[in-house]
């Protein structure tokens, strides 16, 4: 069976800064792979990279042996990827029922004469009320978001990427900015949506809820892979240790 | 009886021409200031053709398909550019259209062209030619508002980097709705160079093109029926009132400024207010 998302080789420079150097990574299908690192390990481009914001110098990304490479972001997101971004970008016009109701129907929104087509949407509200229910937003449905906390604001961005039926989820530091219970609540939720057989590569610096929920850890540092393996024997080695705390 | 009809022609035309910049800039949320170059061209295609004594039915979609290339080729900007950088880019198209077509001798140079022959329609007729097309266009736009079409321009409208994450291909959308806009207001220019049987560079400069912005504004950017009210009562009343057609930009940017200070989303924002108000109490 053909990895669910191999990323290989991937170089990206930033003018004379190599923000990722020779960076590559191999997921299964059914992975929870934490990707940590300390601050300027380049984690944020290489997921860049993955979804096709940045454009690598060289290397490339496969999604179940297709090649994204040459992709732009929303072609990838239809071929299977979805990401919860880092910093929460709700559409404000619209309810939380309309953000994931919007993405839910994206066979509907393909282009624009298929769309001039379609008018129903019930189908996609109601798929996508059972998703703000799997995610805790079930009491704010027809919320404006503007008016909502972060920690909803955070599960509204998973809901919005679980609505795309992604074969891998990409999630980039769902936690960030979230207190300790609701970090935890969340990375419960993130365990469960992987329990329930979603792939999930998740960008996170809360590594004590990484390595509470993810079997396996990819550690990158200064741009280039440092260690991926089991989650616990990695964090123990001298050059993660170091890479996180510097020498002694 | 004439008079009448004069009024109904003018605020046909402006309905349908106010709503194709409704299209771009309130569904899609792309804004543009040179919106009155699109009509010129389909007023300079329908001149054209029509002092060749080509029937005004056969014009109409040419003057739309020229207009909508050019709309083509603008809506590549809009990919490339957004927000205030589009605003002056489309700014920029308009002192073109003008600076091109004052050079023009064939399209009348500084004078224009004038002496455009009435249509077989006769005047009646051709005011309900006007209604109709711009009632059809605001059939149109109000189905696209209930669509999924409508649904993406929203959210292209409110943050097209989200539209990308959410697998929408925002740049055939952005395009669709320039080629569609610009194309209705080629339509609206043939039916003004019918209307005025004469054409010239300073009736489709940036005066124009803020003219239009402010009849969206006022009705409210996004709402077919308020873009429809105000663009019916704008285009009419400097006929009416003497002063208001002395002052005119005057008066569309005083409107425009209050608008945007005190009621951003137009007529159409403070009815919706205001029937708010009346169905909680």
């Amino acid at each position: 069976m053909k990895p669910v998302l191999e990323v290989k080789n991937v170089t990206v420079r930033f003018g004379g800064v190599t923000a990722v150097d020779d960076a590559s990574l191999t997921m299964q299908g059914g992975d929870l792979i934490g990707f940590v690192g300390p601050n300027g390990a380049g984690k944020t481009t290489l997921m860049r990279v993955i979804t096709g914001i940045v454009r690598p110098h060289e290397g490339s990304v496969w999604l179940e042996g297709k090649d994204l490479t040459k992709l732009a972001t929303n072609q990838r997101i239809r071929a299977g990827l979805a990401l919860a971004q880092q910093i929460v970008q709700p559409l404000r016009k619209m309810s939380l029922l309309e953000n994931v109701a919007l993405a839910c129907g994206f066979s509907k929104t393909a282009n624009p004469f298929k769309a001039l087509k379609s008018f129903d949407k019930s189908a996609e509200k109601a798929t996508a009320r059972e998703l703000l229910r799997r995610v805790g937003l079930q009491d704010v449905v027809d919320a404006e978001p503007s008016k909502l906390p972060l920690g909803y604001l955070k599960r509204l961005e998973v809901a919005r990427a679980l609505a795309l039926k992604p074969k891998l989820l990409l999630l980039d530091e769902p936690l960030a900015g979230l207190n300790q219970s609701e970090a935890s609540s969340l990375a419960d939720l993130i365990k469960t949506l992987n329990q329930d057989g979603l792939s999930i590569l998740l960008i996170e610096h809360n590594l004590r809820e990484v390595l509470r929920i993810c079997p396996q850890v990819y550690v990158q540092d200064l741009g280039k892979s440092l260690a991926f393996g089991n989650s616990n024997e990695i964090m123990n080695q001298p050059e993660v240790i170091k890479a996180y705390l510097g020498e002694s | 009886m004439a008079y009448e009809i004069t009024l109904l022609t003018t605020m046909a035309i402006s309905v349908l021409f106010a709503l194709s910049l409704n299209f771009i800039t309130g569904f899609c949320g792309q804004i543009s200031l040179g919106h009155a170059a699109f009509m010129g061209v389909g007023a300079y295609t329908a001149a054209t053709m029509m002092k060749a004594s080509i029937s005004l039915l056969f014009v109409i979609p040419v003057a739309a398909v020229f207009a909508g290339v050019l709309g083509l080729l603008v809506g590549f900007a809009s990919l490339r550019v957004r927000h205030d950088f589009l605003a002056i880019t489309t700014m920029g198209v308009v002192f073109l259209f003008v600076g091109v077509v004052r050079q023009q001798e064939f399209l009348g140079g500084e004078i224009g062209i004038s002496g455009i022959q009435q249509s077989v329609l006769g005047r009646t007729g051709f005011m309900l030619l006007c209604v109709v097309l711009a009632g059809v266009f605001a059939g149109f736009s109000l189905l696209v508002k209930r669509s999924w079409l409508g649904f993406v321009f929203d959210s292209i409208a409110d943050n097209e980097d989200v539209s990308q994450v959410l697998g929408i291909d925002v740049a055939k959308y952005k395009l669709f709705a320039f080629v569609v806009g610009t194309a209705t207001a080629g339509t609206a220019g043939a039916l003004y160079a019918q209307h005025y049987r004469f054409v010239g560079p300073d009736s489709f400069g940036f005066v124009e093109s803020i003219s239009v912005l402010a009849m969206v504004v006022v009705g409210g950017i996004g709402s077919v029926w308020g873009v429809m009210f105000a663009a019916a009562v704008l285009s009419v009343l400097p006929l009416l009132i003497q002063f208001v057609d002395d002052y005119k930009i005057l008066v569309y940017s005083a409107l425009l400024f209050s608008m945007m200070r005190f009621s951003p989303d137009g007529l159409a924002g403070i009815v919706q207010r205001l029937l708010n108000r009346v169905r909680n109490r």
